[in-house]
């Protein structure tokens, strides 16, 4: 399997020049490092939240708490990483003032045993999601992923579809890595058998299909053949 | 290798980062348990489909009007003199 692409653009080590930059207030360094990171925040945002006003809302609140707060930033870890870590803790806390029945944290309590297991292991059709359109598509993931808990697809969105490394992912949640890697198998196992009702290969409907065919073949024959 | 083994190595062994006598026993057990397999390569492409899905991008003009309202408050906040956010 290839490297998980990152989908954060640039070396790092244009991002310190334009942390220094801006640390020295220059605003228009600030700036480029809105461009460069906005749109990974609006997506770890969205996919905590499920909530496209909320993500907006994080965006901005992430980046002018960064802002204000850039001093504070020690450079010792990379500005995207402190980033996505303040991000997530706003993301966390509309998500909990939106659903405050439930407790929403990332040190919840996960259970550990047994879950794991897949219980359903039917094969995909190949290239299933060519049996959707892009919309069905993404309204299928949107929905699938909502149904894990926050701490699971945080750590299934840094790490898989941003492509933060595992310590990255570990440093930005303030988790252990084993934390991290022990969330991130469950949520992968989860989605891979939520993603199955959609995706599985229809062994069943062919074989529908194929009685269909016989059916139709009689009543074409006994047509033909008053 | 074990089945139960074989799960408690995947994420390792998909991330790429198992070493080499383990990956041989692993992908040795792959060879001959289908249901593994079918898990192996399932989950793969589950991660391979969230990743490539462009799930929530936003939009360019949202984007601008995001950035400069961004500015604006951080350039209120800076006349306002360094305190907590």
């Amino acid at each position: 399997m290839g490297a998980i692409q990152n989908k954060v653009a640039g070396p790092v080590s244009e991002e310190l020049t334009l942390v220094q930059a801006a640390k020295r207030g220059d605003d228009s360094a600030f700036e480029e490092l809105v461009r460069r990171y906005d749109r990974n925040v609006f997506r770890i945002a969205q996919h905590i939240t499920q909530n496209r006003e909320d993500a907006e809302d994080v965006v901005q609140e992430a980046f002018l708490k960064a802002y204000g707060n850039l001093a504070q930033f020690q450079e010792q870890s990379k500005f995207y990483t402190w980033l996505v870590r303040i991000a997530v803790n706003e993301a966390l806390m509309k998500l909990r003032r939106r659903k405050p029945e439930r407790t929403v944290s990332l040190d919840e309590d996960i259970k550990t045993e047994d879950d794991s297991l897949p219980r359903e292991i039917a094969d995909w059709s190949p290239n299933p999601e060519q049996q959707y359109t892009q919309a069905e598509l993404r309204e299928i993931l949107s929905k699938t992923i909502q149904g894990l808990p926050p701490g699971f697809r945080t750590v299934f969105v840094l790490r898989d579809v941003e492509g933060l490394s595992t310590e990255e992912t570990a440093a930005a949640l303030e988790l252990s890595v084993p934390a991290v890697k022990s969330r991130l198998l469950r949520a992968r196992l989860q989605l891979r058998e939520r993603l199955g009702r959609y995706f599985q290969r229809r062994e069943s409907s062919k074989d529908a299909e194929a009685k269909n065919g016989e059916s139709k073949g009689d009543v074409t024959s006994g047509d033909g053949n008053p | 290798m074990k089945c139960a083994e074989f799960l408690t190595e995947l994420t390792n062994y998909l991330d790429g980062v198992l070493d080499e006598k383990t990956k041989v026993e692993l992908e040795n057990h792959l060879s001959w348990c289908h249901n593994c397999y079918v898990v192996c390569d399932t989950t793969k492409k589950t991660i391979e489909i969230y990743r490539d899905s462009q799930l929530y991008e936003l939009p360019e003009d949202l984007r601008s009007r995001l950035r400069s309202a961004i500015m604006t408050k951080c350039q209120q906040q800076k006349k306002r003199g360094p305190q907590s956010v």
